[in-house]
């Protein structure tokens, strides 16, 4: 049961771009095509899964030397290097995956929501599972608001705004709109 | 213009003219989450001002030292470091700042400012320009975070650093410092910036200035201009 709460409260109630605000620049930068925000969410569930599924163990390695406020530096390292790794990996063994996702997977690297995600569970006290829960409804909750937003904004784009908020001020002010209409599942647990 | 590469034009730059977040729209995630309140717009500001001067520093001295491929790794130690550093620092100091910048303290080290200033600037500068640009970004990002706090604690709460405003106290606008709220007063500064500026409105995030800059190549506009 609890691991449904995480993944309703992960996807809908704290929604990582809308209310927490992390991985605001791929959710800016990435969500003009419908199709680009699907291959962009893929990569990203797919990278937190696995960044989670490394650096639990790493904490409780460095936890084991009484080192753990070095969590930061060998967090961000382990996911940069696990990237590069996946990226070639895939380029050798899986072509036609590397077409689909390989374009984003090194934006990802510096990407706030996947360090935030491995912090957060540490933060939280989660265990294994539930860190895993909580990293699948953190990247569903990414492609969600990716997906959402990609058709608000295909509608925005052809708009006659005043001059001086063409662009990326209506593009955030839409933002604020989707992120207006999330804030009505607050309280649903 | 200033000369170019006066040491005053690499300060003031910055502030104003590149500012960070409201001209060259960086480091967005920080900007939205943190400036519910004035103080602890600032708090963040300085924390990232603190990071972005001593890694500019660092990675100045380093920059011979550092092989090209292998840079950013690099880069993202150097600056993981003083994070961790400046986490200590607070939670001795300022346990309350603490708490309320929570995970956002840890994640400056993947604000996008601070790597792109490093892969800009501080790897092909010396160490005095360096330093000066570090400190004219960190205020920039500061003032930024500060006029947004400000804007959402005024009319969010009704009050600013501690002094009670009159007429909006008694009935704020919660709605300002809730998420949507930070999406809309950025939008709207952002739209403020251009109208004083008189310029053409930014029509995308840009890249220029960012780590991931090296690899998406060709799709960032003004890539040269941050370099130069």
């Amino acid at each position: 049961m609890s691991y449904i709460l995480i993944l309703i409260g992960c996807v809908f109630v704290n929604n990582v771009v809308l209310s927490q605000f992390m991985g605001i620049c791929p959710f800016l930068g990435v969500s003009k095509q419908m199709k680009s925000s699907v291959g962009m969410g893929a990569a990203v569930i797919f990278v937190m899964i696995c960044a989670t599924a490394i650096t639990y163990p790493v904490y409780r390695l460095l936890e084991k030397f009484g080192i753990e406020y070095l969590k930061t530096v060998a967090f961000i390292l382990v996911i940069a290097m696990f990237v590069q790794l996946v990226e070639i990996v895939m380029k050798k063994m899986m072509p036609p995956l590397y077409k689909a996702l390989g374009v984003y997977l090194p934006l990802i690297t510096t990407n706030c929501a996947v360090l935030g995600v491995t912090i957060g569970n540490i933060d939280n006290g989660y265990n294994f599972a539930q860190s895993l829960t909580n990293a699948l409804g953190t990247g569903l909750a990414f492609t969600l608001a990716l997906l959402l937003f990609s058709g608000v904004r295909s509608r925005i784009e052809n708009c006659d705004f005043p001059e001086t908020f063409k662009g990326v001020p209506a593009t955030l002010i839409a933002a604020s709109i989707v992120s207006l209409s999330f804030m009505g599942f607050s309280g649903i647990i | 213009m200033a000369d170019k590469h006066s040491n005053w034009y690499e300060f003031t730059k910055g502030l104003i003219k590149q500012n960070p977040t409201l001209v060259t729209l960086l480091g967005m995630c920080p900007t939205l989450a943190v400036t519910t309140m004035a103080k602890n717009g600032i708090g963040m500001g300085l924390a990232t001002t603190f990071v972005l001067v001593c890694s500019n520093l660092v990675i100045s001295l380093l920059k011979n030292v550092i092989p090209k491929a292998v840079r950013l790794p690099c880069f993202i130690v150097v600056i993981a470091g003083f994070v961790t550093l400046i986490e200590f620092l607070m939670k001795g100091y300022i346990p309350e700042l603490y708490d309320s910048l929570g995970v956002f303290l840890s994640l400056i080290t993947v604000n996008c400012i601070i790597l792109g200033r490093a892969e800009a600037f501080a790897s092909k500068n010396k160490i005095l320009p360096s330093i000066l640009d570090g400190l004219g970004m960190g205020l920039g990002f500061t003032l930024s975070l500060f006029c947004m706090g400000s804007v959402r604690e005024i009319l969010g709460t009704g009050s600013w650093m501690g002094i009670t405003i009159p007429v909006i106290s008694e009935n704020p606008m919660t709605v300002f410092i809730m998420p949507a709220g930070g999406f809309f007063v950025l939008g709207c500064l952002i739209a403020l910036v251009n109208k004083i500026a008189k310029k053409k409105p930014p029509q995308e995030i840009s890249c220029s200035s960012c780590p991931n800059a090296a690899m998406c190549k060709g799709q960032c506009r003004d890539e040269k201009e941050a370099c130069e």
